[in-house]
């Protein structure tokens, strides 16, 4: 078992390619760093850089082109249950209530899966549980068509966090979210961190997003997506919603916006 | 009842306006009854041959439902086939299209010499006129499960398999369901076809005999069978679709 602060994940010069030939696109190119246990990392840069290929690399999804990539000192080679994921789009199945959404990873990661058929009331409670735990004690028995989109968005993170997963690993997120929800959903992602300790990867387009959660920004440049600089945020934790105002954020927000878009 | 203006007023007025403009014209015009009898002299020849009609009627309706029974086993078992493979798509998909091209009028004299006159053709000719679609459907709501989707679940080490059980095919039930009200009604086509082709009984055959013996009155009672019997399988097949996949039938969220 990993200690918290000790290397997770770990990327030394790794690459990868889609597709063969002349037809060949470096998606991602070179990257080399390394995700301590708990740390909290956002990826920030333009569009198609390469950042949603990086999460695909570290869950497993898609194999490395050249370099090594690591969890826990093991070498990654293919899917492993270690991950939990939440996109853009909620992605919920709509003939399943929000609780029986939660419940989905756990028919397919064992050892859930075998154990749920009988004990199929205990995990439910714990899918509620985790429901309540970010506001949505209340509709654990809607379905997604009756949940707001922020509503949704928690649904799909729960969804990402029941089978206690080592990484959670959110891409834009909140991206279709208005910007008070937004707001709301950063604070819920910065106490669910808090709470349950889990290392996080952030994709994001928002760099007020990716400071005001992140421990490590990495700011991609375009395709094929190099990183060209790591910021460190050392702003005190927990941070509330009003350090976004004050200027060492500020500071850091526009320091980053210098590195978009450059080479 | 909600809407029962839309639902059943409206409907109802435009049917008895219809029959009503009908009869009218016969008389106005003085039709002979050979060529457009009149709504009550059809109405009087369901009644007289009623016994005829009835058990014709069932004749139909049970070539029908096992031919449409038949289309619903293997089009489920093709679209889910088709949709869940790449490779038996592009295997299946060409031969498919060009046998759904054939009209299957013409393959209802190679039924009758395989299986000689009655109703094996004609629940065959449903089977084969009526599965395509139900295929189709099945495949689409299949092939286009979210790509995002298929990640987390991959990403947690789901194999295909779990992946079309647990999100593939319920996703696939609202096209299924939907194809079944367009499947029931070409069954239906198809052994009413095979019937005036070559049969012993059935709606068909009857009103093919009522021809031969210029009862037209009767042709036309036929007629009203069909569209009776063709309205009331289309209602049930629209209510076990609303029944089984009312989550797809979205109620008004709260934004």
């Amino acid at each position: 078992m990993t200690q918290p602060g000790a290397p997770l994940v770990v990327l030394d010069h790794v690459s990868m390619t889609y597709g063969h030939g002349v037809n060949a696109v470096k998606a991602v190119d070179d990257l080399t760093l390394t995700i301590k246990k708990g740390e909290f990392i956002a990826v920030v840069g333009p569009s198609g850089c390469g950042k949603s290929s990086m999460m695909k690399l570290i869950s497993g999804l898609k194999p490395t082109s050249a370099g090594t990539l690591t969890i826990e000192g093991q070498p990654v080679k293919g899917p492993i249950n270690k991950v939990g994921m939440a996109f853009q789009s909620s992605n919920l199945l709509p003939w399943r209530t929000a609780v029986d959404n939660v419940l989905l990873p756990l028919e397919i990661v064992e050892p859930h899966r075998s154990r749920i058929g009988k004990e199929k009331a205990a995990y439910r409670e714990k899918a509620r549980a985790l429901l309540e735990s970010v506001g949505l004690g209340g509709f654990t028995e809607k379905f997604p068509w009756q949940l707001s989109g922020g509503m949704q968005q928690r649904t799909s993170i729960c969804r990402a966090l029941i089978h206690e997963p080592e990484i959670l690993m959110l891409d834009e997120p909140f991206g279709a979210l208005d910007a008070f929800t937004r707001e709301e959903l950063w604070c819920m992602t910065r106490d669910i961190h808090q709470a349950r300790g889990v290392t996080a990867m952030l994709v994001t387009h928002d760099l007020r997003e990716a400071v005001f959660l992140a421990d490590t920004v990495y700011v991609m440049s375009d395709r094929p997506g190099k990183i060209v600089k790591v910021q460190t945020v050392d702003l005190p934790r927990p941070r509330d919603l009003e350090i976004t105002y004050e200027k060492p954020f500020q500071d850091l927000v526009h320091e980053l916006r210098s590195y978009i878009g450059k080479h | 009842m909600k809407n029962w203006k839309e639902n059943i007023l409206a409907p109802l007025i435009f049917t008895v306006a219809l029959l009503i403009l009908w009869e009218l014209a016969c008389r106005v015009f003085s039709l002979p009854a050979t060529v457009l009898p009149t709504p009550t002299a059809i109405a009087k020849a369901m009644v007289q041959y009623w016994p005829a009609i009835w058990e014709n009627s069932l004749q139909t309706l049970m070539t029908t439902l096992l031919g449409f029974a038949l289309a619903i086993v293997f089009g489920l078992a093709l679209g889910i086939g088709i949709g869940w493979s790449k490779f038996i798509y592009g295997a299946l998909y060409p031969v498919m299209i060009a046998f759904n091209a054939i009209p299957k009028v013409a393959v209802v004299p190679i039924l009758i010499i395989w299986f000689g006159i009655g109703t094996i053709p004609a629940i065959f000719t449903a089977f084969l006129i009526s599965f395509f679609p139900i295929v189709v459907n099945v495949a689409t709501g299949l092939a286009t499960t979210e790509p995002e989707l298929q990640d987390v679940l991959r990403a947690l080490g789901a194999s295909k398999l779990d992946i079309v059980r647990k999100v593939g095919i319920p996703r696939s039930m609202p096209y299924f369901f939907g194809s079944l009200k367009v499947a029931i009604t070409l069954a239906f086509v198809g052994s009413v076809v095979s019937e005036t082709i070559g049969a012993n009984s059935g709606l068909g055959q009857m009103m093919l005999a009522a021809q031969a013996g210029f009862n037209v009155e009767l042709v036309f009672a036929g007629v009203m069978a069909l569209a009776i019997l063709g309205i009331a399988l289309y209602a049930i097949t629209a209510l076990i679709e609303k029944r089984f996949t009312g989550w797809a039938f979205r109620a008004e969220g709260i934004g």
